[in-house]
């Protein structure tokens, strides 16, 4: 194991990191507003993937284009599902409830997605896809580059929605105090709704990414809901600027444990990272104490 | 009727209830001979013990542990290499095995209580998911568990037409110990102090409840009867499979059967693992392609969240009460939802 070879680790992680940032931003801001663990954003991921591989196969529509069509399809997806399950679950127990249906909601998706597509792994495929492009020793994909910029381009428009829009606002006083935002005429309701839908309609982008560069089948979403909640709990639940920090930290671990010692054994040290760290902060790095302690 | 005279009478009534579903479970397998149910049958005992073991911990204190698979597939694991390692022939000798297997479980159960019950209920959820996958990455990948070859256990000498009842036999004996053990915490101090902690955690420690001793005591309990059974399915398959020894279904199973039947109540956790273990089998079986099956399954389990948001038990237990309240023309005083804590107030004092 060479210097270059730690240190490209270093930078694969970085860029894989932003997508799962934006992947894992989509899940805290769901848990954020609603107080729902959102079990089925793994498949989601992979149902974004699938999207943008019906569209890129059948029907020749190029995988970046076909974000125009699969990030208002995924949307229009998480305001139904809240429309019809989230929003019944009585608050008190909400938090529980949720991973039942959410599941429940993921077993369907899964077992439509086997029905259309089978269980054979595929991978999108473009001529961005399989090229890379050689910059100061290192080899870096184009499409890890697509997916980071695209990501980076994603958060910064979260960030300004939730920040500098009265939305945000919004948003950022249901989160905080749902009484007290109904209160002030805040219409909660409308604000759940629209930041579940965004929730769910970042998974589109993740998906194509996540899909141009992993083979993937119904079932790969097991495996992304996983790392994805270990990355939001690191964060911190509910905040979105730690999900997007502990994504990077952790693919950065996971890339470099992978080259330093065994691809076989970088997971293991992903949820490791997470149960140490977790054992000194229960709150994760970047949650504040008092907040969601409950 | 007096208060008394009815709670008498109720009593006999459970105890008749009881005696007579115990008639029904023990006649089962003499009832039916065809192989094919009497091994759904012992499947679905497993899951049953596995749900009402699950209930004492997270059905009392409220914490959702997602992690369970761990000690079911320690035990397995436990079970298949002691049987292995001390050249056990087969036969009854194994299920001698199976208390070392939820000793097995039960002592690892130790270290996860005290690193997972650091944190409070959502993140307590995702770590134990966090530990669940080291362990199943441990046991694809360590020596001794033999990889995905697995490692065999011996060959049970039944006679072919009854193999399968000392399994559910076994099975039967193993379920009642932990009813009967989830009854007696549930009846106890501990009992209700692990409901105060689920009704209102911070308010139970300030009564004097020590809050972390007592979830751990929980979490231990949990997992014995879980590692006892995982040993007596794997010894039931011949085999045992990193894959199936620890399964994220598996996990998310037991808190699905339990929330079904209706979570914290005595038998709901029970009912819910009978009713859904055997309609999975039976979709298996009788629904073709694996698509078809999931989207049976998740929307009937969507369905039953939707219209039963509470679990069986204590939505009908309701509908009997109100129905009562009706009849005797008086309404019934819902009951506080912090009474544990009160009553954890009042054996203090």
């Amino acid at each position: 194991m060479s210097f270059t070879s730690l240190l490209q680790a270093v930078i694969d992680g970085i860029l894989t990191g932003g997508v799962y940032a934006l992947m894992a931003a989509g899940l805290t801001l769901i848990f954020g507003v609603m107080n729902i663990i959102n079990i089925a954003q793994g498949v989601m991921v992979v149902l974004g993937a699938y999207l943008s591989y019906a569209l890129s196969v059948h029907l020749g529509i190029g995988l970046l284009p076909g974000l125009l069509l699969t990030v208002p399809a995924m949307f229009v997806l998480g305001v139904a599902i809240e429309f019809v399950f989230m929003r019944r679950l009585r608050e008190s127990d909400r938090t529980g409830m949720s991973i039942l249906v959410t599941f429940a909601v993921a077993i369907v998706i899964e077992g439509i997605l086997t029905e259309i597509f089978g269980v054979d792994y595929v991978q999108l495929h473009a001529a961005y896809v399989d090229k890379s492009v050689y910059v100061f020793g290192f080899y870096l994909p184009y499409i890890y580059l697509i997916g980071f910029g695209l990501a980076v381009v994603l958060l910064i428009a979260l960030y300004w929605l939730l920040y500098r829009t009265k939305f945000g606002r919004a948003v950022r006083a249901s989160l905080q105090n749902r009484t007290a935002a109904d209160l002030i005429g805040i219409n909660v309701d409308r604000t759940r709704t629209i930041s579940v839908g965004i929730g769910v309609a970042v998974t589109a982008v993740g998906g194509m990414v996540f899909g141009a560069t992993n083979a993937f089948n119904p079932g790969s979403g097991y495996d992304l809901i996983s790392r994805l909640l270990a990355i939001v709990i690191l964060g911190g639940m509910g905040s979105i600027g730690g999900a997007m920090a502990a994504a990077v930290f952790m693919l950065v671990i996971n890339d470099v444990v992978a080259v330093a010692w065994s691809p076989t054994w970088a997971p293991l040290v992903f949820f490791a990272a997470l149960v140490i760290v977790l054992s000194f902060r229960p709150q994760g790095l970047f949650g504040s104490a008092a907040a969601r302690a409950q | 009727m007096s208060t008394a005279e009815s709670g008498r009478a109720r009593r006999w009534l459970i105890l008749a209830g009881v005696a007579g579903a115990l008639a029904v479970l023990a006649a089962f397998p003499l009832a039916v001979t065809d192989p094919a149910a009497t091994s759904i049958a012992v499947f679905t005992l497993v899951f049953m013990v596995s749900t009402a073991a699950w209930n004492i911990f997270s059905g009392y204190s409220g914490y959702l542990a997602l992690g369970h698979a761990v000690f079911f597939g320690s035990g397995g694991y436990a079970v298949a290499l002691a049987a292995r390692d001390w050249h056990f022939k087969g036969g009854w000798d194994v299920f001698a095995l199976l208390p070392f297997g939820g000793l097995v479980a039960a002592a690892i159960a130790v270290p996860i209580g005290v690193i997972a019950l650091r944190t409070r209920r959502h993140t307590f959820v995702v770590v134990t998911i966090a530990i669940f996958f080291i362990f199943q990455l441990a046991a694809f990948n360590l020596s001794f568990t033999g990889g995905t070859s697995g490692i065999e256990l011996p060959i049970a000498p039944f006679p072919v037409a009854t193999y399968n009842n000392p399994f559910y036999y076994v099975g039967l004996v193993i379920l009642v110990m932990t009813i009967a053990m989830s009854w007696a915490v549930r009846r106890s101090r501990f009992g209700l102090q692990l409901l105060a902690i689920r009704d209102d955690e911070a308010r139970a420690r300030g009564l004097g409840v020590k809050t972390g001793r007592i979830k751990l005591a929980a979490f231990v309990l949990s997992a014995f009867p879980i590692g006892m059974v995982g040993g007596l399915y794997f010894y039931f398959l011949g085999q045992i499979f990193p894959q199936f020894a620890y399964d994220p279904l598996f996990d998310i199973s037991l808190a699905l059967m339990a929330f079904l039947g209706g979570i914290g109540t005595l038998v709901g956790p029970v009912l819910g693992a009978a009713v859904l273990e055997a309609l999975q089998q039976y979709l298996t079986q009788s629904v073709s392609g694996s698509g078809t099956y999931l989207i049976v399954y998740g929307v009937l389990f969507l369905a039953v969240i939707l219209l039963l948001p509470r679990g069986v038990v204590p939505t009908l237990t309701e509908l009997v009460k109100s129905r009562r309240a009706r009849a005797a023309d008086s309404s019934t005083i819902e009951e506080p939802r912090d009474q544990a804590v009160r009553s954890v107030a009042g054996a203090i004092r």
